[in-house]
């Protein structure tokens, strides 16, 4: 017997697929697109808060107020933000190389757009339910750098340059701690499947049997997805914006979107491999992983508005001889830890 | 091997981190910098020529638009010479608000140096702290006279007076002032990050230091124990017991600790002028119309970002013949081109926020 309140969007889905009958074919064609709608209408909602909230996180660290004049308490600022950065002029400088130049800010938003196809927003809420989920968002994860380089190279502008050579370093270096440290975890529930690695969080977060892949994780996707204080890419101190330099106005805002969403993404992969996703008790799934998502993001901030920059070189030390060597050990203590529960428990699987 | 080349690329005028309008041509090897060339002048107004067609007092605002972080600093330092030109004795009491009003104006100088060194970093929050605090040398200031940034506030012959209300927010502020380093040294100056960015890095060698005159914190950092207020005193800085602070090792970490240093010497300097001070006048008796006899004169002072010297050639008439001013801004831009080649770029942009430039001083 679903429960009107955890599995409402259950509900609607069923409906939907009712009103097709017995056609299965096209209830199928049509729940895709309702799902990539939600997908996108859930990303572009949170980030509008994210946004905000990172405004008012960082004003309320800083003693300052931050943005109170539009809306209650401030929140239609983003409106306003929104409205502004559309109205602004199509402004492409005349040097840039014009296709990847354009294309950049839509393949970084789209690639973001793509992982959330797999991660479960509540009970039985995966978009698509992929055998290979993790491995999934950690291969679409990593084409990332691709839109980034080419946004750094086609700009046609030193600055830019020089910031997309250097996400080519940051990024490549650790997406292998990133990946090391979900794999702890993959040991342990034996299946990449997303929906899985939740239902086996029922009685113990992975946070507590994982704590150093937790720690690993959240480095490495924050210099992953270049959030201070890994944003050398961005490092307005030295570069004025690094990559996006040469972008205004809506393509900027796809950047930006991007950026969010990146945020977004780590922060929900992060409570669904190490939080236990939607479980919860009392309150319905996807309201649980709502404020899960929001803790993390809340902590990411809280990083961001306290530390300042690594060098570029410290940066490549840390995460080549002190992230990978952790990474490693923690996959070699899961092996023995699960060696040593099958000898005390045997017969039971991992 | 691949044939890699140079690129050169342009810092400044307009980038966030040069803190105004100051330039650098930088060729990059990759990341490692090969060489940089300071280019200055782009805030050049001709103070120097100017001062010859405005009276001695007419001249003290633009002293205020030298340096704009320290403006009381150039101001005393201007007055001061022109005194010294006539032979003019000031009140107790105007030498004692002199002092309170120069250390402030080294407290919240430094403050905003220590701020903009770590957003320079990457740390924005250490910045908005600073801001905060020195807000309220800033209402001090505006209690006193009005201004906030250009204060304009001694005279040729005295002081302004301040009013009631500024002793019990100076004497708050001067409780208060360790506990705001103890903030920023938890904010800052403990974070592994914030070390690793500044320990041993643009370390600037004692040798070096004293060779291309530089002055100030900066000196200081390299381990050079030279403070005009104590080894030339000027004013009546001789009657205050106070520390010089020096670093060891010279590098950006050693420069940011000075400052922080300094402010605590500073607070303790305003703690015994706000015990000494005397009652009485604040001006002395000065002719309205200013007439030092003929003459040259040099005087120094010990400014925020180094030495501020004043070289004044009278002819006898209510404007100067010559006058000549030194700031620390512009000699201590020279170490860059000695220091920088062989660090990161990130590391030209920590040592150029540890030098703690003002461009307006240095152009002039």
């Amino acid at each position: 017997m679903p429960q009107f309140g955890s599995d409402i969007f259950l509900l609607i889905a069923n409906w939907i697929r009712g009103l097709f009958g017995a056609n299965t074919y096209a209830a199928d064609v049509v729940m895709d697109i309702v799902k990539f709608i939600m997908i996108y209408v859930v990303l572009v909602l949170a980030v509008m808060v994210f946004v905000m909230l990172e405004r008012k996180v960082c004003a309320w660290m800083q003693l300052r107020v931050g943005p109170n004049r539009l809306g209650p308490r401030g929140w239609g600022q983003i409106i306003g933000d929104m409205i502004k950065l559309m109205g602004k002029e199509d402004f492409r400088p005349d040097n840039v190389d014009k296709w990847p130049w354009a294309l950049a800010p839509m393949f970084f938003l789209g690639i973001t757009i793509m992982v959330f196809a797999v991660l479960p927003f509540g009970r039985g809420m995966v978009p698509v339910d992929l055998d290979l989920g993790i491995f999934y968002i950690l291969a679409i994860s990593a084409l990332s750098v691709l839109p980034v380089v080419t946004a750094g190279w086609a700009s046609n502008n030193k600055y830019s340059l020089l910031g997309g050579m250097r996400s080519v370093a940051q990024m490549i270096s650790y997406e292998i701690p990133l990946v090391f440290s979900l794999l702890g975890v993959v040991m342990i529930t034996q299946t990449f499947k997303t929906s899985a690695i939740v239902e086996a969080q029922q009685h113990v977060w992975f946070v507590l049997l994982q704590p150093i892949g937790f720690v690993v994780y959240v480095i490495a996707a924050m210099a992953e997805i270049n959030r201070a204080p890994f944003d050398l890419i961005e490092a307005e101190s030295e570069f004025g914006c690094g990559y996006f330099t040469e972008y205004s106005g809506l393509r900027f805002g796809l950047f930006y979107l991007a950026e969010y969403a990146n945020l977004f993404l780590i922060s929900a992969v992060a409570a669904t491999v190490f939080l236990g996703g939607w479980q919860g008790p009392f309150l319905p799934g996807w309201l649980w992983f709502a404020i899960k998502v929001l803790f993390m993001v809340f902590l990411i901030m809280w990083f961001r508005w306290t530390f300042p920059r690594f060098r570029v070189d410290q940066l490549m030390h840390f995460g080549w001889k002190v992230l990978l060597p952790l990474s490693l050990a923690n996959i070699v203590l899961t092996g023995v830890g699960i060696y040593v529960y099958q000898l005390i428990f045997p017969g039971i699987g991992g | 091997m691949l044939r890699t080349d140079e690129i050169q690329i342009n810092i400044g005028p307009q980038h966030p981190s040069t803190h105004g309008v100051f330039r650098m041509l930088a060729n990059l090897d990759g990341e490692v910098v090969t060489k940089v060339e300071s280019k200055v002048g782009y805030l050049h107004r001709g103070m120097e020529k100017l001062a010859e067609s405005r009276t001695y007092p007419q001249f003290i605002p633009y002293t205020d638009r030298l340096d704009y972080l320290a403006a009381i600093a150039a101001n005393i330092g201007y007055v001061q010479t022109v005194e010294k030109l006539m032979g003019v004795e000031i009140p107790e009491r105007a030498e004692y608000l002199r002092v309170i009003f120069f250390e402030l104006q080294r407290i919240a100088s430094h403050l905003i140096a220590a701020g903009t060194n770590s957003s320079d970093l990457g740390g924005m929050t250490p910045f908005l702290y600073a801001m905060a605090d020195r807000e309220r040398i800033l209402d001090m200031f505006e209690m006193t006279i009005g201004g906030r940034l250009t204060v304009n506030l001694p005279r040729i012959g005295g002081i302004i007076e301040p009013p009631e209300e500024f002793w019990p927010a100076l004497k708050k502020f001067v409780d208060d002032l360790p506990g705001m380093i103890d903030e920023f040294n938890g904010i800052i100056t403990g974070n592994e990050i914030f070390q690793a960015r500044t320990k041993g890095v643009g370390v600037l060698s004692k040798e070096l230091a004293e060779g291309l005159s530089i002055t100030g914190p900066v000196l200081r950092a390299s381990g050079v124990k030279w403070d005009v207020r104590k080894n030339a005193p000027y004013g009546i800085y001789d009657r205050f017991d106070f520390e010089v602070p020096t670093g060891e090792n010279g590098d950006c970490f050693d420069r940011f600790v000075v400052r922080l240093r300094e402010m605590e010497e500073s607070g303790k300097i305003i703690r015994q002028a706000m015990r000494d001070i005397p009652e009485g006048p604040t001006f002395a008796k000065v002719a309205k119309v200013v007439k030092p006899p003929v003459g040259e004169i040099f005087h120094r002072v010990e400014g925020v970002r180094g030495e501020i010297a004043y070289y004044v050639v009278s002819d006898g008439s209510t404007k100067p013949y010559r006058l000549r001013l030194r700031g620390g801004s512009f000699i201590n831009i020279q170490m860059l081109h000695h220091v920088v080649p062989g660090w990161k770029f990130a590391d030209l942009i920590a040592i150029l926020a540890s030098l703690d430039i003002v461009l307006p001083e240095c152009d002039r």
